[in-house]
């Protein structure tokens, strides 16, 4: 909400540009650009490494081809690649309609009770650790359905768990921008509640609510925790999320770290390999998000 | 929220023009908002009971049935204090960091490489939990030991920095600082979107009023964007405490309740500690690790209500 | 128009991953195995993690050999897999521990199998190596008490008068010994301790459990952590599976009068004296081994894992136990053994060893 007020504009009127403003100035701008560089240091040091360490692994046997019945560091991660796929696309068919619904209820129609408790609750899930998702979500689908259950879809609620309050916080946050005079230009001109939102706030926030998906994608996409006790492991391809096991990235990699065996480069090799194809994946992704954002940023004056 | 308003000549005419349509459209979006927000009142219901459940037996179990024969409040302290300990180190490095990077892209950089720029610090987000565990034990941890040796050497006589250094730098220190790189996408991001919302009459009035750059900053941006600054480290923090992967990894987790971050031998925090174990345990063994998950939950709660304590009397100033 | 903007995002992004998905799947019939066995369906199994790269080569090889089964193994840990196992959600279990009559888990895995009857045989044998990063110093030897003080700390530096005593002529440094053990719940760990606690109980007198002990050492996740966190650090030692090491050197340890290596042929040998559990092998088909972790006969290497396969003779479905029977069959066989061998590092079984497990495989009722 625009609550902030101009603090002590009396001297600035009465002080003019001394050195001591200029200086203070200065400093601030050289240590905010600093702060911006240290934060690129890491993000460059860990796009260089798993760049180094993963590009040994890519090969066309890579992209095309699964790794059943491959031994001796052959194979590759096809199945993982498309598993990644397939249970991040359910998890965000699950997660962001009712994310960006409930972060709509809370900013627009929300009141008393419901309100309160939504808003607490939200800000527990932030914390879940993710393998407690995982455990939660076996256990959900244990109930109905036996024992030793491993299935994609059960991956795909575990991350639902985990985006869904990124999801909320970050829309409710954007939303909440949006001022108010536009609300009240669209009433007045009679427009219903629920055009307003869907034609006026939505649009308006719309780059921002984009902006809060990504992130939340981006957060799970390379979960392995949750993951290693729902969707199992498997080297078979699998695009059925409903039906047995399937395989991903980020499992896939922690498997070839953890377990590489004789052949331990290889492994190895393969195991940044697809870290690097879960970064490519999230990068396209954005980029995407990235072009719609460009096409439908709207600037509030 | 207002609806039309029905005192002017205009909003009448209006309100009963589109009377029909707009009930029913306005039925149906309401109600599939509540249906929404209720669905997620039950997940979360359903992850509480969870945990309430399974954790249950190990808060009534006696010491000598729970692991390493310790009461349950024995146990859970060390993970606890952990837990904390870690996500502060990456609160603190964290925060300051996304603010700044935030304000560079949104108030210093050049406009058009502003998208770009945000894109990049974004990319972070990206990046798997795995492989910030494994670049802290490769690439991290090693770079640290040379510092790690001088903290201890010059500043050994603050208990933090006690030692004896570690030889491969998996310290307190190390995962605190790889949890602070992981949450500053998600901070940066929040606050980013929130300053560049800042309402250009605020800034250029004190513009107007001949404040430099960093005074138009931090009279207008900063005080506009506090509350939703703090949710975003809010939705951090609460990435730092839940982080399995990357701590399980990085840490040499050996020791019991220090404020030592250079040595080897540091606690675990909750989540690192259910990761290591659950795969073994069995029985009581497993309730006790999915009772600490529920301290955990306790944990978030607290934090939360704090800051939206704090963000509450922002608002009200 | 934003709603539909919102399902253009959206539905993209569905049609990518199926897009995808469907280019994918053409894949199966490309990278299938030539084999047509006449085994089919498909069966799960669970469990160590010390099996895991083991049993990845024995379904590679063995789907090659059947292409019309599909068998998953899930490396949750041998508690994981145990109790899986024992719920009925896996159809066989890897284990680094013999099924315990403590909180009557033996009785529950013999009602799992419901009519028929449990088996438990040993699938696999890998010697742990004692791993270590001291640059300078080649050939490391040491003996069971000074191995013992080293990891519970009470020896500190390498230059000790123990360490150098079984290294006449070595050069050791003042560094300081960094322990490397595993900070997750291990059959490795367990191993390891219990063989401390046997041949030097005066030194080592903490309980055998598959956590480590001793607070203050540096710890790693998983057998990679461990030795990476050794090769990581100037001045570290650590226990690993033997086949990880690497580049990294092995210290010799002292059996009876010689200093041993930890070879696969060593690591089958102490298996082939050790007697059988007769506690944890009630059944006719439960052959669990007591270790012999103190024996001192030449060619020996007493710090081993022995992990365990677990399954029923019967099972619901006769499609499940004709693939389950087939593919113990080809685990616990020479070729099978060889296989894991050169792939995962480990000791194959030796053929008394096979002759004695084999009929408790034969015993599956498939058919």
């Amino acid at each position: 909400m625009e609550s902030a007020t101009l603090t002590r504009p009396t001297t600035l009127l009465s002080g003019g540009l001394g050195w001591r403003r200029r200086a203070v100035n200065i400093t601030m701008t050289v240590l905010i650009t600093a702060a911006f560089v240290l934060a690129l240091i890491p993000l460059i040091s860990l796009v260089f490494e798993v760049a180094k360490r993963g590009i040994p692994g890519l090969s066309l046997e890579f992209f095309t081809d699964d790794a059943r019945g491959q031994i001796g560091g052959g194979g590759g991660a096809s199945h993982a690649i498309v598993g990644t796929l397939v249970i991040t696309a359910v998890a965000s068919v699950i997660s962001v309609p009712i994310g960006i619904m409930a972060a709509i209820y809370l900013n627009e129609y929300g009141e008393g009770r419901l309100r309160r408790a939504l808003t607490f609750f939200v800000d527990v899930m932030t914390g879940i650790p993710s393998i407690v998702a995982g455990l939660f979500a076996y256990a959900l689908f244990e109930l109905f359905l036996g024992p030793g259950i491993r299935l994609g879809v059960m991956g795909s609620v575990a991350l639902s768990v985990l985006m869904i309050p990124i999801v909320i916080r970050s829309a409710e946050e954007v939303l909440k921008i949006v001022p108010n005079h536009l609300r009240e230009a669209a009433y007045a001109l009679g427009t219903p509640k629920w055009k307003t939102i869907t034609k006026v706030v939505l649009p308006t926030a719309f780059a921002g609510l984009v902006t809060g998906v990504m992130i939340a994608v981006a957060r799970i996409v390379g979960e392995t925790a949750p993951l290693l006790v729902t969707t199992g492991v498997v080297d078979s391809m699998n695009t059925d999320p409903f039906n047995g096991r399937m395989q991903n990235l980020a499992v896939y990699a922690y498997n070839e770290y953890r377990s590489p065996g004789v052949f331990k480069q290889a492994a190895y090799d393969k195991a940044w390999a697809a870290a690097l194809t879960l970064i490519a994946i999230v990068m396209l992704l954005n980029v995407a998000a990235r072009l719609v954002y460009r096409r439908y940023k709207t600037e509030i004056r | 929220m207002s609806e039309v308003d029905t005192t002017t000549n205009a909003g009448q005419l209006l309100a009963a023009a589109s009377g029909g349509r707009r009930r029913l459209g306005d039925r149906v979006f309401s109600r599939t908002a509540v249906v929404a927000a209720v669905t997620i009142l039950a997940l979360l219901a359903g992850v509480a009971i969870f945990l309430v459940a399974e954790g249950f037996p190990a808060f009534t179990a006696g010491a000598s049935e729970l692991p390493e024969g310790k009461s349950f409040i024995d146990y859970a302290a060390p993970l606890a204090f952990g837990t904390i300990l870690a996500s502060l180190i990456a609160a603190l490095v964290a925060v300051p960091l996304a603010v700044g990077v935030a304000l560079f892209i949104t108030h210093i950089a050049p406009q058009r490489l502003a998208l770009t720029l945000g894109y990049l610090v974004d990319l972070l987000a990206a990046i798997p939990s795995i492989v910030y565990g494994l670049w802290g034990i490769f690439v991290l941890g090693p770079a640290a030991v040379p510092v790690l040796k001088w903290l201890e050497e010059k500043l050994g006589w603050i208990p933090i920095f006690e030692g004896p250094a570690s030889a491969t730098g998996r310290t307190m220190l190390v995962a605190g600082l790889v949890l602070a790189v992981m949450i500053l996408p998600i901070v940066s991001a929040v606050a980013r979107e929130v300053f560049a919302q800042t309402p250009r009459k605020l800034m250029e009035g004190a513009q107007a009023l001949g404040a430099t750059r960093w005074e138009m900053i931090r009279m207008t941006v900063l005080p506009f964007g506090r509350s939703s600054v703090i949710s975003g480290a809010m939705l951090g923090l609460g990435r730092a405490l839940g982080e399995t992967m990357a701590v399980t990894i990085i840490l040499s987790v050996s020791g019991a309740v220090t404020f030592n971050l250079i040595s080897q031998a540091n606690p675990s925090t909750i989540a690192a500690n259910i990761a290591l174990n659950f795969p073994e345990s069995s029985g009581l063994a497993i309730n006790a690790l999915i009772a600490t998950g529920l301290v955990l939950f306790a944990i978030t709660l607290v934090t939360n209500m704090a800051a939206r304590a704090v963000i509450a009397r922002q608002n009200h100033e | 128009m934003t709603s539909s903007k919102w399902f253009v995002v959206l539905s993209a992004m569905i049609v990518l991953a199926i897009a995808v998905a469907a280019c994918g799947s053409s894949s199966d019939e490309t990278s299938g195995g030539s084999g047509g066995g006449s085994v089919s369906g498909e069966i799960a199994g669970a469990g160590s993690t010390a099996q895991q790269a083991a049993q990845e080569a024995w379904i590679a090889e063995f789907e090659n050999e059947n292409s019309g089964v599909t068998i998953s193994y899930d490396p949750v840990g041998s508690g994981g897999g145990r109790e899986q196992f024992i719920a009925g959600g896996v159809a066989y279990a890897g284990s680094d521990a013999a099924l315990s009559p403590e909180e009557g888990e033996l009785e529950k895995a013999e009602k799992r199998c419901k009519a028929g009857q449990l088996i438990e045989v040993p699938n696999y044998i890998s010697p742990i190596a004692i791993i270590y990063n001291l640059p300078g110093v080649e050939d490391l030897q040491l003996d069971p008490e000074t191995l013992a003080k080293i990891f519970n700390q009470e020896i500190t530096s390498w230059n000790d008068k123990a360490i150098a005593a079984d290294n006449p002529g070595a050069e050791l440094p003042d560094t300081r010994i960094t322990p490397v053990n595993r900070s997750d719940e291990s059959g490795t760990t367990e191993n390891f301790t219990e063989y401390l606690s046997e041949v030097v109980p005066s030194v080592w007198s903490y309980e055998v459990s598959g956590d480590w002990p001793v607070k203050g050492g540096e710890a790693a996740s998983g057998t990679s952590g461990v030795v990476e966190a050794v090769a990581a650090g100037e001045g570290a030692i650590g226990y690993a599976d033997a086949s990880q090491a690497g580049e990294l050197g092995i210290a010799k340890v002292k059996v009876g009068s010689e200093y041993a290596e930890p070879t696969p042929e060593a690591a089958a040998k102490v298996l082939e004296e050790s007697p059988l559990d007769k506690e944890l092998s009630p059944g006719k088909y439960t052959i669990a081994y007591k270790l012999d972790r103190k024996t001192e006969s030449e060619g020996t290497y007493p710090i081993v894992l022995t992990s365990y396969l677990i399954a029923c003779t019967k099972y619901d479905s006769a499609d499940e136990a004709a693939a389950v029977k087939a593919y113990a069959e080809y685990v616990i066989s020479p070729e099978g053994q060889e296989l894991a061998a050169e792939q995962a590092g480990s000791a194959p079984l030796s053929s008394a060893l096979t002759a004695k497990v084999t009929p408790a495989i034969e015993a599956i009722e498939a058919g």
